[in-house]
């Protein structure tokens, strides 16, 4: 630079003029543009600037176009593509923004530019912004609806870690396995949680994962960090793959207080990976204790219903022999009563009283006048035996005697 | 049939059994189907510690599990 001005612009000693000094030494614009951009990069060391955002657009071929301006004041700002990729989102016109940058001169146009690698918005506007356009897209697609959540098994068999095989993460997630001491198998996937390439690396262990299948629930997350050294989590392919993941998830990134999308897609957010550990693997002695409760629940069940059945038995039984002496009973007072009855109507018991019936040598009872032939033998029944008569002439009852025979009978 | 499966079944069964309609036959066959998963579920409890596993993918596309750090 210093070089370049000696020779190019500087007073000469030389006789011939130096380059610009005059008309015969006239220089390029393009020379003139570059030397101003030269001295302009020299006296400027790379500056935070603050402003606000406007004009702003963005290039196909990736750059970023804007300027920043305050009440008095407006300098043309452009984000070059590379740097541009590593932002979460591009600013929106009007923002209040901080932008590190280098003052330069674009010599193409002659314009004075602020060339800037890191912008960050007011509170956190950039990343809450990208977080915000990203989650929507996925809320749309639907990844975020509460009835895609799958249930977490009990008791899961096999265990999938997708995490920093060097993280505290990782760590964390195999103590609190190792403390609840239960039958389950972590299987460990490496892969970057932070920097580049950490988004890649994460979709492409989700798809290897994916491809395998063959455990019962997935850990993916990392320990606590920077918001930057999260964003991985919150990258919108991580999300889709995580929501792709055919095994129940917990998502498990960084501290209690960061929610990353991840943690939005996936069917369960735990704080922490502690966290996540706690609620993937069961506690051995949590269920040695659910089980001894079953156990002893179903014994006391089972004596309950026997007990019962025994009882039912015995009342059944009860119940039987009533019902039985009951019709011993009924049948005993009916057979006295027919009894009496048939005692009652009993021709013997009339003998016994000392009336006489007559009957024919066969057997026929002889109750009526005519039945009797004269001269003709019959029987007569006593009440102790019987009598061999001859039948003699026969007459009507006398018109009183009827009375005394009803009252004989009575 | 899992652990899991295991504990589930004893768990309605012991619901089952301690509902009072149910008849006395069945009530027999669920109690000695709960003591099977009773033991079967308590078995697998007295298995080892968790194991730390790493998944490998081999240039065919076919899957292992080995140890971790191995």
């Amino acid at each position: 630079m210093s070089a370049r001005r000696a020779s190019g612009y500087g007073p000469s000693v030389t006789d011939d003029a130096a380059p610009g000094t005059a008309p015969e030494s006239a220089i390029a614009v393009h020379t003139l543009t570059t030397a101003a951009k030269d001295l302009i990069e020299g006296a400027f060391p790379p500056l935070w600037v603050r402003g606000e955002v406007s004009d702003f657009k963005a290039h196909r071929n990736g750059h970023w176009y804007f300027a920043l301006r305050d009440a008095e004041a407006q300098v043309k700002c452009v984000i070059w593509s590379s740097a541009a990729r590593r932002l979460p989102a591009p600013p929106d016109d009007g923002m209040q923004v901080l932008a590190l940058g280098q003052m330069t001169v674009w010599p193409v146009r002659g314009d004075l530019q602020f060339s800037v690698t890191k912008l960050e918005a007011a509170g956190d506007g950039l990343w809450r912004k990208a977080l915000e356009q990203t989650r929507l897209r996925l809320e749309r697609d639907g990844l975020l609806d509460a009835a895609r959540k799958r249930t977490l098994p009990a008791f899961p068999r096999r265990i999938v870690v997708i995490t920093s095989l060097d993280g505290a993460a990782m760590h964390d997630i195999v103590t609190v396995a190792r403390a609840r001491s239960a039958d389950v198998e972590l299987v460990m996937v490496g892969a970057r949680v932070q920097g580049d390439g950490a988004p890649e690396s994460l979709v492409a262990a989700l798809a290897q994962v994916s491809r395998w299948g063959d455990a019962d629930l997935l850990i993916i997350g990392r320990g606590g960090g920077a918001r930057e050294d999260l964003w991985a989590f919150n990258d919108e392919r991580v999300a889709r793959a995580l929501a792709a993941c055919p095994l129940p998830t917990i998502s498990a990134v960084g501290h209690e207080t960061d929610i990353t999308l991840c943690d939005l897609v996936a069917d369960v957010r735990a704080a922490t990976p502690s966290a996540a550990a706690e609620l993937a693997v069961p506690s051995r002695r949590e269920v040695a204790g659910r089980i001894q409760s079953l156990g002893s629940r179903l014994v006391s069940a089972a004596k309950r219903r026997e007990d019962r059945a025994v009882a039912a038995l015995s009342q059944v039984q009860k119940r039987l022999g009533m019902a039985a002496t009951r019709v011993v009973e009924r049948r005993r007072s009916r057979v006295e009563l027919l009894a009496g009855q048939l005692q009652a109507l009993s021709p013997l018991s009339t003998l016994a009283r000392g009336f006489a019936v007559a009957r024919t040598p066969e057997g026929a009872t002889l109750s009526e006048r005519e039945q009797f032939v004269p001269g003709a033998p019959f029987d007569l029944w006593l009440r102790d035996g019987i009598v061999q008569a001859i039948a003699g002439v026969n007459r009507p009852l006398p018109r009183d005697a009827t009375g005394v025979l009803e009252e004989e009978q009575g | 049939m899992t652990f899991e499966q295991s504990l589930s079944r004893l768990e309605e069964i012991v619901r089952d059994l301690e509902r009072s309609d149910v008849d006395l036959e069945r009530a027999l066959l669920l109690f000695e189907e709960g003591i099977t998963h009773l033991r079967s579920a308590g078995a697998a409890l007295k298995q080892v510690d968790a194991r730390v596993q790493q998944l490998v993918e081999a240039a065919d596309g076919s899957f292992s599990v080995v140890e971790f750090g191995s």
